[in-house]
């Protein structure tokens, strides 16, 4: 059997990101509309500004509860024939909030796109927060919480945020809020936190697929131009992190045959002028399977299944941190594979090559990332929220392409600090506790995963 | 709606599907081996997914992770997935790419076993173990898929066992197993080949004819033991499992008609009607009205030989025992079978597998996946485009129908999670 040579690339096509028409309704709702008539579908998404930094302190978790409970019933509808009436379209209604912004999206066949903007546009303007389906979400968010206790995964999340924001900062408590937070909620605090944010300035209404302007106007302008409620205010962000350098955190999980581990410290906002520089420096250090990291941790140690780093982008500064999950006996080893990996990438200046791997895929995969009109939609919606410039998505490949190794090297040391690392390590600590103290990175201290 | 589909036989056997599209300048790559964790000799849990991962760590003119390295470096997405029944390899690429995916394919089906070390063996059976203790043991709940194809299968039957696998058996694993799964099953007899995107069809084929045509046609397969299974349990199948978990859940299974037959897509409403999104009639009544759950979905595993799983998956809400939890899944299951379907409930599920269908075929991977599926199950991935009319000929009585058949106590399996006594940490 004879082997053919290992081909080269082809020419390369035109791609263009879906042209985005706006305009405004009559009473200050953003319309943005994406026409992509390929498959018989439209995905509608309202996204207002209202997402969970804007909850008062002590009452974490409004925003987010808000949000889900605007899908419960409206004034007309009652929440159980609203989600029947919803599905009888061919879609669910989903809302949530996120940091910056709730959303509401739903996909549905050309033909049910008025009946779909006129239930969207009833949730979003006319909900009715009875207090029994306001409970009933609460203790689910409560039940959430409680699963937390034994689910690894997420409690490492959250209490790397704990410990690595101040405890004034929102960032500091889970987007969706606490035990004690969540417990003091209830239909009139919902109705106070939609009353503060909700309103057509604060609204834009993302309309893709098959779907023009003229039609998306019209139809928004009969069931959300009417809609007339005062202007919110932005948001105070406070992003800032607790003043402790580099230190250990272990949370008790009794005879977890795995440690889930985080490393890391704060990242920057979103707008950022070093934004591309960055995500290319992360690529390499642990945002691409063949990463650094990924590498190193799965593929020359078998430490774990699978390892990552991410900038975490909000309009604030989220977190930069690295995720793994590695048997118990070689936590301490992982986690310092992990912070020599964080070192060498601001001492190395990456080889053309290796640049060209972070580079060349994240150009590529663009037009893989937007072949549905659900992910043109998000991708809309993001640009709005952290208000990227209107030609950000036509500039976006040449701004990957432009990143040099210089830039890589720059934002490596810029934007890692390996003296300010936060560890935390949610595992069997009676038998990792030992390893990590022998590290020597930090002062190493043992918590106990109830709350 | 019609998704263009042309299939062609290579001389050895390789079932190859294209699937043009224009649309976007991106082409993916998907094939299917038929093999999967059934196809597993006694004492080798898990090996087919252990074998998937050897798969990335090259071939004849691959190195190790190159595979990985080079789509990522041309722009493209890439995996691969292991089931009881199938093993699916697929890129998704810049379309200026497309024969560097076929390239890296062909390489790893005809020359694999050149590559393969003791020492990679070692490092991907670690790898394996730890996405064991990640995703099942270390998870709450995590057992439960290998915990119901074990209570609902026969012990001999090909789906009773872990498709992760138990530790001793990966470690049991060596290199002349490699060797030989390789020679059975990963041949292009066993294989089909599917292109879905911007492409143009005689160049594909050339490429394809190219990378693939000298690769041999494999010997007779190990065949399955019979897999046909009576229509219902026979029985009420229980098992209770103490875990690190803080709420009770259940996992209340049917025996359900393969996957493709008549009868399948009168079950998969059923599905639907019961569970699936919040105007289900189980979340209406669980999680809605009486508030005993917390979440609760209904779904069909959509197995294609002997028979098939529907599943409800509710989890109860703080307070309520795993007694009234069950109790209060399976009378609604009783009053489907008692009251039988509505019409406007059938229509509700029909919209719904209508936009979620429409959904998937917006994306050309998932485009091709289906269509590498039924041309693996059925040798005809012309099927994608009856799948839609086949939904809507089912109606409330089939519906109905379908129920009193299949959901009665003689077919059920109750796997109960519910909190450690000395472990579970109060609220």
């Amino acid at each position: 059997m004879t082997f053919s040579p290992r081909p080269g690339a082809g020419p390369s096509r035109d791609y263009r990101f879906p042209a985005v028409e706006r305009a405004t309704l009559s009473n200050g709702v953003t319309l943005a509309v994406a026409r992509q008539p390929r498959l018989p579908l439209v995905t509608l998404l309202a996204l207002v500004d209202a997402g969970a930094t804007s909850d008062a302190a002590g009452l974490e978790g409004a925003a987010s509860l808000t949000a889900r409970a605007l899908t419960e019933g409206t004034r007309r509808i009652e929440g159980g024939a609203l989600a029947l009436e919803v599905e009888r379209l061919g879609s669910g209604l989903d809302a949530s909030a996120d940091w910056d912004d709730a959303l509401v999206h739903l996909s549905v066949t050309p033909e049910r796109l008025p009946r779909a903007f006129a239930l969207l546009g009833e949730v979003l303007t006319e909900p009715a927060f009875r207090a029994r389906d306001v409970d009933r979400l609460r203790e689910e968010r409560l039940a959430d919480l409680l699963q937390q206790q034994v689910e690894p995964r997420s409690l490492a999340d959250d209490k790397f945020s704990f410990h690595l924001f101040a405890p004034g900062s929102r960032y500091g408590q889970p987007a969706d809020g606490n035990s004690d937070s969540v417990a003091t909620l209830d239909a009139s605090r919902v109705r106070a936190a939609y009353a503060a944010r909700y309103a057509p300035t604060t609204t834009t209404i993302v309309a893709v697929g098959d779907v023009t302007l003229a039609r998306a106007r019209e139809l928004a302008e009969a069931t959300i131009g009417n809609w007339r409620a005062p202007a919110a205010p932005a948001v105070a962000l406070d992003d800032s992190t607790r003043p402790e350098g580099r230190r250990v955190c272990v949370i008790t999980k009794s005879d977890a045959p795995q440690s889930e581990l985080r490393v890391g410290h704060a990242g920057v906002p979103r707008l950022h002028p070093d934004y591309f520089p960055i995500v290319v420096m992360n690529a390499l250090l642990g945002g691409l399977f063949s990463s650094r990291i990924n590498l190193n941790l799965r593929e020359r140690n078998a430490f774990t299944y699978g390892a990552r780093s991410a900038f975490e982008w909000r309009r604030g500064a989220g977190p930069f941190v690295v995720s793994t999950a590695v048997k118990t006996d070689v936590t301490a080893a992982a986690t310092r594979e992990i912070l020599a990996e964080i070192e060498r990438m601001r001492e190395d200046t990456v080889a053309q090559d290796e640049l060209e791997l972070a580079t060349a895929y994240l150009d590529g995969v663009f037009p893989i990332r937007y072949e549905t009109t659900q992910s043109v939609a998000q991708a809309i919606a993001i640009a709005k929220t952290f208000g990227l410039p209107d030609d950000y998505f036509t500039k976006y490949r040449a701004a990957v392409r432009a990143v040099s190794a210089e830039d890589v090297r720059r934002a490596a040391r810029t934007y890692l600090h390996p003296e300010r690392l936060l560890v935390i390590a949610v595992g069997d600590a009676e038998a990792i506790r030992g390893p990590l103290e022998a590290l020597d990175i930090g002062p190493v201290h043992v918590e106990t995963s109830t709350t | 709606m019609q998704i263009p589909v042309a299939t062609h036989r290579l001389p050895n056997g390789l079932t190859v599907v294209l699937s043009e599209d224009h649309s976007a300048p991106i082409v993916a790559v998907n094939l299917w081996y038929h093999v999967g964790s059934a196809n597993e000799r006694e004492g080798r849990t898990g090996f087919a997914h252990l074998f998937e991962h050897m798969l990335f760590q090259g071939s004849a003119h691959v190195g190790s992770n190159e595979h990985f390295e080079l789509i990522q470096r041309a722009g493209g997405t890439l995996n691969g997935s292991t089931w009881l029944e199938r093993t699916n390899y697929f890129e998704t690429v810049p379309s200026n790419q497309l024969a560097m995916a076929l390239w890296l394919e062909a390489d790893r089906m005809g020359a694999l076993l050149p590559a393969m070390t003791q020492e990679k063996l070692d490092t991907q059976r670690d790898v394996v173990k730890n996405e064991r203790r990640w995703s099942v043991d270390n998870q709450p709940y995590g057992t439960w898929w290998e915990r119901l194809p074990a209570l609902t299968f026969p012990p001999e039957h090909p789906f009773h066992h872990s498709l992760i696998g138990s530790m001793d058996h990966l470690s049991a694993a060596s290199l002349e197993d490699i060797a030989e799964f390789f020679r059975a099953y990963y041949t292009p007899d066993n294989a089909v080949l599917t292109i879905a995107g911007d492409f143009d069809e005689p160049a594909a084929l050339a490429l394809v004819r190219e990378y693939f045509g000298a690769i041999p046609r494999g010997a007779a397969r190990p065949p399955l033991p019979p897999m046909d299974l009576p229509e219902r349990f026979g029985t009420w199948h229980r098992a209770t499992v103490e875990d690190d978990v803080m709420l009770p859940r259940l996992f209340l299974a049917f025996r359900a008609p393969v996957f493709g037959s008549a009868l399948h897509y009168a079950g998969s409403v059923a599905a639907a009607v019961l569970g699936m999104r919040k105007g289900s009639r189980l979340y209406q009544q669980l999680v809605r009205e009486a508030e005993v759950a917390s979440d609760v979905t209904a779904f069909t595993y959509d197995l294609s030989k002997g028979a098939d799983l529907l599943v409800v998956d509710a989890t109860a809400r703080p307070g309520v025992t795993p007694e009234a939890l069950e109790a209060a899944v399976v009378a609604e299951i009783d009053r489907l079978c008692h009251e039988g379907a509505h019409e406007d409930e059938v229509a509700r599920a029909l919209a719904l597998i209508e936009t979620d269908f429409i959904s998937t075929m917006q994306s050309a991977g998932d485009r091709a996946d289906k269509l590498s599926m039924f041309a693996t199950y059925f040798g005809d991935a012309q099927l994608v485009n009856t799948q839609l009319d086949r939904y809507r000929e089912v109606t409330a009585d089939a519906v109905t129908e379908f129920a009193r058949a299949r959901f009665g106590a003689d077919n059920r399996a109750s796997l109960m999670f519910i909190p450690r006594r000395s472990g579970a940490e109060g609220a």
